[in-house]
């Protein structure tokens, strides 16, 4: 039995249905309950939702032996686990976002707000720039406009909400798609299973690129 | 009885020590404190950062030991032969997932001399026999950095590159791989070399098979130290269980050759990690090679144990008015009988087998 841990919300959605076009369907994920776990003894599998940014801590931690999980995740907490595919969905990138015609002269220090606080001091130490992290939640767009930071280091997507704010990207840190992630125990005792199953996935993201 | 009240830690801690014992390793007692400037000079050795300090009396800065084995080469002098060497020490450090100090139960060996290929055999054989110990259902994963090393150099000897390439080797990353190949501008062969051996994992033979073609040059004389390790373990008790995988990455200017980390079923982390370390030997100063591993029992916190409904077999409820000699003779009576006991005043203190209420009796 492979335990799976999906993020909630479209992305998870979108990711399981490409498992069950692999040929691991569990039928009863579909039925409207408020049932967080869902097996299919038959195919060896067993579903779980849990919340995007906790499905890495699950795989980490062996409660699921896969994942599929943002880069973005992967980046700002570096668990110990196996990268084992790029799903190629959930795609964007993480960027430096700041108000309209922001010109960063570099005299003083450079106040960020961020979610992604480890992503945007490594960005920041490579250019060796001096930065003032600042902490939040959510909402990350507001902080330029009220002037609490001089950029934002953020996920962005289509950019529309940057210019509904009246900001721009000016730098991008790094793409961002869903990853198919593994805890590295499980994987040494269900090889033949999670290879099987990277491998069905694989095939049908492939026959997609093409 | 004493197996009973026996942690867990401690079975497998006296089940690894007399093990080590049979090969002919001596215990090692250190310390607990040991000078900072150890921990400083040689600070990506340690497994985390972080490091609990303190002034001794007379000003001198120590540290609450993070890790065992620096302190065991310190300790050893340069000699001819061999000095093996078992611990089972407690050490501090900054655990990466809270973030906060932890003290970890490590049990573990250091054979430090002029190492060969037996000792290599010896150690990984000894690693195996330990997880073995703890559970039938393991995996040893074993690579090799001069493999490792010579192939890299042999496809782009940019520093950044290598960094970035072990990064994604130890996630199993091919993808990413492929990305950073293109970035430096590695060709097609290249590309190649690097994916054979990064997506070569499983039971020795066949990765050495596979691998073979992949290893040229300055990695033919690392693959072939290699395949004759593989050779002599094949034929150990514990052939099946022994992986070559070289995911398995450690810093390579402190480590060389032979590199190893052990899993348990049923535990999410490696709770074994050992390997070979010639190049840490030559930074202080010394003039040997070392190989050696450590177990981290902490992991097995709750592995495999029965949670107990009851806490004692017999709870022996009085008060005031019950007669003390009435009571100590119970006492004493059910201890003979080889139950344990636990005295209580109140009802439902501790979960017991069975109750013997003496509540009220004055006789």
């Amino acid at each position: 039995m492979i335990n799976i841990a999906l993020p909630k919300g479209r992305l998870g959605e979108k990711v399981y249905e490409l498992f069950e076009k692999a040929g691991y369907e569990c039928p009863s994920i579909k039925e409207k309950s408020r049932k967080l776990i869902f097996e299919n003894e038959e195919k060896g599998v067993r579903y779980f939702w849990v919340k995007p940014s906790d499905v890495s801590i699950y795989v980490e931690r062996g409660a699921a032996d896969i994942g599929v999980c943002g880069k973005d995740i992967l980046a700002e907490y570096s668990p110990e686990v196996y990268e084992l595919l790029d799903m190629k969905t959930g795609i964007c990138r993480l960027a430096v976002a700041a108000k309209k015609g922001f010109y960063d002269d570099g005299r003083h220090t450079l106040k960020v707000a961020t979610k992604f606080v480890n992503c945007a001091k490594r960005y920041y130490a490579e250019k060796s720039r001096d930065i003032d992290i600042i902490h939040l939640n959510g909402s990350i767009e507001i902080a330029p406009i009220l002037g609490l930071s001089d950029v934002i280091v953020d996920i962005v997507e289509t950019g529309s909400t940057l210019k509904e704010n009246d900001l721009e990207v000016i730098e991008t840190i790094f793409p961002i798609s869903a990853r198919l992630i593994a805890n590295k125990a499980s994987f040494k005792f269900k090889t033949r299973e999670i290879e099987n199953l990277t491998e069905q996935v694989k095939i049908l993201l492939d026959e997609k690129e093409l | 009885m004493i197996e009973k009240v026996l942690k867990q830690e401690e079975r497998i801690s006296l089940a690894l020590r007399s093990l080590y014992k049979t090969y002919g390793y001596q215990p090692y007692k250190m310390s607990k404190f040991e000078e900072y400037d150890l921990y400083v000079a040689n600070k990506e050795f340690l497994v985390g950062d972080g490091v609990i300090t303190f002034n001794d009396t007379d000003g001198k800065l120590l540290a609450l030991k993070p890790d065992v084995t620096l302190s065991i080469i310190r300790n050893s002098a340069d000699k001819a032969g061999k000095r093996k060497v078992y611990y089972d020490e407690n050490v501090y450090r900054v655990s990466a997932k809270t973030k906060q100090f932890k003290e970890i139960r490590q049990v573990g060996l250091e054979c430090i001399g002029a190492i060969d290929l037996y000792d290599e055999y010896e150690t990984l054989t000894l690693a195996a026999g330990s997880l073995a110990a703890i559970s039938e259902n393991f995996v040893l994963d074993v690579s090799h950095l001069g493999v490792l090393s010579a192939v890299l150099d042999s496809v782009c000897t940019d520093k950044a590159f290598q960094r970035a390439a072990m990064g994604y080797l130890a996630e199993k990353n091919v993808h990413e791989t492929e990305h950073l190949c293109d970035q430096f501008g590695v060709g097609a062969d290249g590309k190649k070399t690097l994916l054979t051996l990064f997506t070569a994992y499983g039971e020795m033979n066949a990765v050495l098979d596979k691998i073979a073609p992949v290893c040229k040059g300055k990695a033919k004389a690392a693959y072939k130290k290699l395949q004759s390790l593989c050779k002599l373990l094949s034929s150990s008790n514990y052939a099946d269980k022994i992986r070559l995988d070289f995911s398995v990455v450690n810093d390579m200017n402190y480590y060389s050759d032979v590199v190893f980390k052990g899993f348990i079923d049923g535990v999410a982390e490696g709770v074994l990690s050992g390997g070979r370390y010639d190049k840490m030997m030559a930074r202080l100063g010394r003039n040997a090679g070392a190989i050696g591993f450590a177990v981290y029992l902490d992991l097995l916190d709750g592995f495999n144990e029965e949670k107990s409904a009851t806490d004692v077999d017999v709870a022996v409820l009085y008060d005031a008015k019950t007669s003390l000699s009435q009571l100590t003779k119970t006492v004493e009576k059910l201890v003979k009988k080889g139950c344990s006991v636990s005295t209580q005043t109140a009802e439902g203190v501790v979960r017991a087998k069975e109750t013997v209420d003496l509540r009220g009796c004055k006789r």
